[in-house]
């Protein structure tokens, strides 16, 4: 027997296979076939089609599963419905012990989940054993503790309702978790789809939910590929979408459900940086880079593919690199000891080559180890492109596969500006030993996750999700529990009617010659601005008189509108308390004028002095309230790990797209704007276009009290005109819109451009005078879009 | 370690010879090699806590890979109340770690594993060298004031000459840990330069006392300068220290090790040392081994672990393996 003499010779590492018979015989026991789960029952409603999943290391078929259609999601529909009232009324404790008993079985059961996942996407066993299924738990763990909490934690909320969650194949059990969990705890109830290429432990996971006597119908499995997903995303009931996938598919389900009063959550695409400073701890860093881009084959979501590397250290950076790509072991994801495993399906592993091939075409440097993968299954090797200029297609597409591509910058401005040149804003990854360059960059990228000095940390109380076309909403922590949330509706609010058009631009009303002629204009950078179109609008009083003219806005008003918004970079960047003071200062600029103000209220709308004063007062009081907020509206800090802290920060969008309602014109524009620029946004708003001088007069006041230019532009015209200008402008972070059912709709259709986020009314009034101090958060918490800063530590 | 002993009985049998590298010359103090480079922990436990997840070794592999182990330990005693007869002891097992059954089992009976030295205080080395003769096992002393190292300089390089002397062919010498902690490069330098001509033919092997240098970056200065000064193998820790080896240090200093090698061309050992009692653990170190550094630091020229009872350990599961039935201590011949 040589073979101890042969192994000391080559001190190979020989094969280590993770014992699967287990999983075989659930297989087996299951005649590999699998159907959908609904109503606490597993089906196979006749006539059913199906459609093979195959282990992607192998390309062996390993099940049949049912494909779903529209009346099997239907039939799931009902049955969540029909569970949601039981659900939702049990008390939070109640609801945490059946989380809780959900996380014990994920435990207990925890090596067989490792085992089928890794069978069923391909990803290598230590990944599914040490990281995937742990953080399922962890979830389950983290969200029965919101549902205890829950009415305490949430007073003023209420479960969103039933949910339709589709889920991807790159982790298809912890992204079932990451949406399952926080439904639960809320109390809503789920129909969920995965991924047509990876569904088996969504089958296992129900077993589970039965073990840990989840009551039947609160959580439901329907099968299917794209088209059983559109069924849920085009069925009328469901009061909540969450979806994690691709960018293309979620500008889809923003379009399809607009206007719905659908909830929507997205977890879309990435192309994130990694950036290595000079100062940084390089074989760190090059560690860092396997974990970013070789983990789970590179199909993740917020992969770091774009390594940034600084000049003077990237050719010692990239030798480094390619040392450590030869040591990776690319093989059969059972065995223990490999790096990574298959690509999920032979579709993937084309796509992934011919963008490669797209890249050597465009004259980018291509690396790969010397050695080679297997042919059998979707093998694809770890592959480094250095000298990619931000135009070339490796650096611009989402590669989805274990494919680095690499530029230089010289200073750590234009690694900001780098990082920032993407249409994406899911992740960033950033290597400085210097606390200083490493925060600099941190709150500089546009990215919902940064880590510093690490990359790809994931735990339930850490927020998850993207800026920019990577979605919207968070994934963990409290900021995800609101996804599946409602504030309580007011019972008064009633459905607002589209306002008559305004009439003809050329002005026969019985204007006094007396008076002197007083326009309102527009307010843009801090200047009084014509309008584009050279056309004025009549205004008239309740009683039909013509009381003065207002300018008709165009999309070039709101282009200008938009440019001298972003000039106002530095309101995003001064403190709460500097904004806090600029806000009390309107605050009380306009309480000197306040019977004026009253006044115009009552001339335009006809109000009594009563209630007119009632109005003005309301808006200095809360205009008084969001000075307050400005510097309390905090984050918060978590400890993930031990020697890690988490902070989850309120930044503000940038630009927001403001529309006012018709009711209350002057309360409801400082309602919406006032929490808006509190948090640092700047806004381009449109007042009522029937009621506009309250708002017009109103920039008097802000020129009054040293608000900068730029900070608030006020553009008067038509509501729904120039709220799809808005909507439809890509370099409008956040679109808010009151008015009539319509222009909802048409606010969230035209935001799928490039997905950015919305607030819309669907038509219902808002309580503008009495609002509760949960619906003035809530303004506050849609002015904010939450980044989560990950900042290990150690001497 | 010198050449003609560092390659055991069975690796020569087995053809496991290593390439017979340089030995390293010491060179000025170059700060730039050193200077800019900051260690970050976090980081650097991250990775050391992955290595033995991402890589494991079962069946066959693993009994090949705890033989390879045995040939890589320094098999030590450093206590005060060692005698003569207590070092003979040692040797003996050093000359014989594993069972003869075992051995067989594993089809090494030609060429038998030896462990990769034998450890002691100087004044042990005459008895450990006359116990090993004919062995091809070589002796290391510590020396320079062991374990604190602040004994006056010329004590300490005389003690090296005194172990040398009496047929030490390795030195583990002590830093001054205080020139670490104060940054006193050129201090350390020249003190680890004067015990490299001490030591002549015999290879110095530089404890750096990890525990009490605390941080990574440390670490990693000063097993840089260690190598600048000559030192043939970087080690962690005397044992006597709060802390010994840990995987995160020991990673920092095998990193230096390659940067150094890339600077220079030669190839410096590594010995973690201290603490080290579970063949699961002497898995981990080869596995860190070959993966930051390469298969050829996998072997006893290049790489050593310094330790009592681990081999016992070993034992037992390489009895495992030839077995399938878990073994007892007491059923290996103690040292």
């Amino acid at each position: 027997m040589n073979e101890i003499r042969d192994i000391l010779r080559s001190m190979d590492y020989g094969p280590a296979p993770e014992e699967s018979s287990n999983v075989e015989a659930w297989f087996d026991s299951n005649k590999r076939r699998f159907g959908h789960y609904i109503g606490g029952s597993f089906v196979w409603p006749r006539g059913t089609e199906s459609f093979a999943v195959f282990n992607p290391a192998t390309g062996d078929q390993i099940a049949d599963v049912a494909n779903g259609s529209a009346k099997d999601v239907d039939t799931a529909f009902q049955a969540a419905k029909k569970a949601f009232i039981g659900w939702s009324s049990k008390s939070g404790q109640e609801r945490s012990r059946v989380l809780y008993a959900i996380a014990r079985q994920v435990q207990k059961h925890s090596r067989f989940l490792a085992v089928l996942e890794s069978i069923d996407n391909g990803k290598p066993i230590r990944e599914t054993r040490d990281i995937d299924i742990p953080l399922v738990a962890r979830h389950f763990y983290h969200h029965a503790g919101w549902a205890a909490l829950a009415e305490s934690e949430f007073a003023g909320y209420r479960a969103a309702g039933v949910c339709g969650q589709v889920i991807p194949w790159n982790f298809p059990l912890l992204m079932l978790s990451w949406k399952v969990a926080p439904a639960l705890a809320a109390g809503c109830t789920v129909v969920l789809k995965p991924a047509e290429f990876t569904p088996l432990t969504a089958i296992a996971f129900a077993e589970i939910c039965r073990e840990a006597g989840l009551p039947d119908g609160v959580f439901n499995v329907v099968n299917g590929d794209g088209e059983t997903g559109a069924a849920i995303v085009e069925h009328d009931g469901f009061d909540k979408i969450a979806f994690t996938g691709s960018t293309e598919v979620g500008r889809h389900i923003r379009k399809a459900t607009a206007g719905t009063g659908k909830k929507l959550s997205l977890e879309l695409g990435g192309k994130s940086p990694f950036i290595v400073f000079e100062d940084a701890d390089l074989d760190g860093a090059v560690e860092g880079v396997v974990d970013a881009i070789w983990f789970n084959q590179g199909q993740v979501c917020c992969a770091g593919s774009r390594l940034l590397v600084q000049e003077g250290i990237a050719d010692r950076f990239y030798d480094k690199l390619k040392t450590r790509m030869e040591k990776l072991r690319v093989g059969d994801p059972l065995d223990k000891a490999i790096d990574m495993g298959s690509l999920v399906a032979p579709i993937q592993w084309d796509r992934v080559n011919e963008l490669v091939q797209k890249g050597v075409e465009e004259g980018a440097a291509r690396w790969c180890p010397s050695w080679t993968v297997s042919d059998k299954g979707s093998f694809y090797p770890p592959t480094l492109f250095t000298g990619v200029d931000p135009a070339s297609i490796l650096a611009q597409e989402e590669i989805f596969g274990p494919v680095l591509v690499a530029t230089t910058f010289r200073t750590p401005d234009e690694a900001v500006s780098l990082a920032n040149n993407t249409r994406y804003g899911l992740a960033a990854s950033i290597w400085s030993q210097t606390i200083d360059v490493a925060f600099d960059a941190a709150r500089s990228v546009k990215a919902g996750v940064v880590w510093i000095n690490s990359t790809n940390l994931f735990d339930a109380m850490a927020g998850f999700g993207g800026y920019r076309e990577s979605g919207f909403g968070r994934e963990g922590g409290r900021e995800g529990m609101f996804e599946y949330l409602k504030p309580s509706e007011p019972s008064k609010a009633k459905i607002i009617e589209a306002a008559a058009q305004m009439s003809a631009p050329l002005p026969k009303g019985s204007g006094s010659a007396a008076t002197l002629d007083r326009t309102a204009k527009f307010y843009v950078g801090g200047k009084q601005v014509r309008p584009d179109s050279g056309y004025s609008d009549p205004v008239f009083n309740s009683k039909g008189v013509l009381i003065s003219e207002v300018g008709r806005g165009n999309r070039k008003d709101i282009r200008n509108a938009v440019e001298a918004a972003h000039g106002a970079k530095g309101w995003g960047g001064m403190t709460g308390h500097q904004r806090a003071q600029v806000l009390y200062f309107l605050a009380e600029n306009l309480q000197t004028r306040a019977d004026e103000f009253a006044a115009r209220l009552t001339a335009m709308t006809g109000a009594s002095a009563k209630s007119a004063s009632a109005e003005v007062a309301a808006s200095v009081a809360r205009i008084i309230d969001y000075a307050a907020w400005a510097d309390k509206y905090d984050g918060a800090v978590r400890a993930p790990q031990s020697n890690m802290l988490s902070l989850a920060l309120n930044e503000p969008f940038g630009v927001v797209g403001i529309s006012c309602p018709d009711e209350a014109p002057l309360l409801a524009f400082i309602s919406m704007v006032m929490p808006a620029i509190a948090m640092g946004n700047r806004v381009v708003v449109t007042p009522s276009p029937i009621h506009p001088l309250a708002a017009a007069d109103f920039y008097q006041v802000l020129e009054t009290s040293d608000v900068p230019g730029g900070v608030v532009n006020i553009i008067n015209g038509n509501r729904d005109e120039l709220a799809e200008v808005l909507a439809r402008h890509d370099d409008v972070a956040c679109c808010w819109y009151v008015g009539p059912a319509d222009g909802s709709r048409l606010v969230e259709f035209e935001s799928a451009g490039n997905l950015k986020s919305t607030w819309v009314n669907y038509g219902k009034s808002r309580e503008w005078l009495n609002p509760t101090s949960a619906d003035k958060k809530e303004y506050l918490r849609h002015a904010c879009q939450v980044k989560t800063i990950w900042t290990p530590f150690g001497a | 370690m010198n050449q003609s002993t560092a390659i055991t009985g069975f690796e020569a049998a087995a053809g496991n010879v290593a390439d017979v590298h340089a030995r390293n010359v010491p060179m000025q103090l170059d700060a730039s090699l050193f200077e800019g480079v900051s260690i970050n922990r976090s980081a650097a436990e991250r990775r050391a806590g992955t290595l033995a997840t991402r890589r494991t070794v079962k069946k066959q592999w693993q009994a090949a890979w705890l033989v390879q182990a045995i040939g890589c330990i320094d098999l030590t005693t450093l206590a005060g109340d060692d005698t003569a007869d207590r070092v003979r002891r040692l040797c003996a097992k050093a000359r014989h770690p594993l069972r003869d059954d075992l051995v067989a089992h594993l089809g090494l009976a030609d060429a038998p594993p030896k462990v990769g030295a034998v450890c002691v205080y100087p004044t042990m080395v005459p008895h450990a060298v006359a116990a090993l003769s004919n062995s091809g096992i070589p002796v290391a002393s510590v020396a320079t004031g062991f374990p604190s190292g602040l004994t006056p300089m010329d004590q300490r390089l005389a003690e090296i000459r005194y172990a040398v002397d009496h047929g030490a062919s390795e030195i583990d010498i002590v830093i001054t840990r205080g020139h670490v902690l104060g940054g006193n490069w050129a201090a350390l330098h020249e003190e680890v330069a004067l015990m490299r001509e001490a030591c002549g033919e015999a290879h110095l092997k530089a404890i750096l006392g990890t525990g009490d240098l605390q941080t990574l970056t440390n670490v990693y200065r000063a097993s840089m300068v260690c190598m600048m000064a000559g030192a043939d193998v970087i080690k962690t820790s005397t044992g006597k220290e709060a802390v010994n080896a840990t995987l995160p240090v020991s990673l920092t200093m095998v990193r230096a090790a390659r940067e150094y090698y890339q600077a220079t061309g030669f190839k410096i050992g590594f010995k973690p040392a201290g603490g080290l009692k579970a063949a699961k653990e002497a898995i981990a170190w080869l596995i860190l081994m070959k993966e930051e550094l390469g298969t050829e630091w996998t072997r006893p020229d290049l790489f050593r672990i310094g330790a009592s009872s681990l081999l016992t350990d070993i034992e037992r599961q390489i009895e495992h393996f030839v077995t399938g039935r878990y073994s007892a201590a007491f059923r290996h011949p103690m040292n």
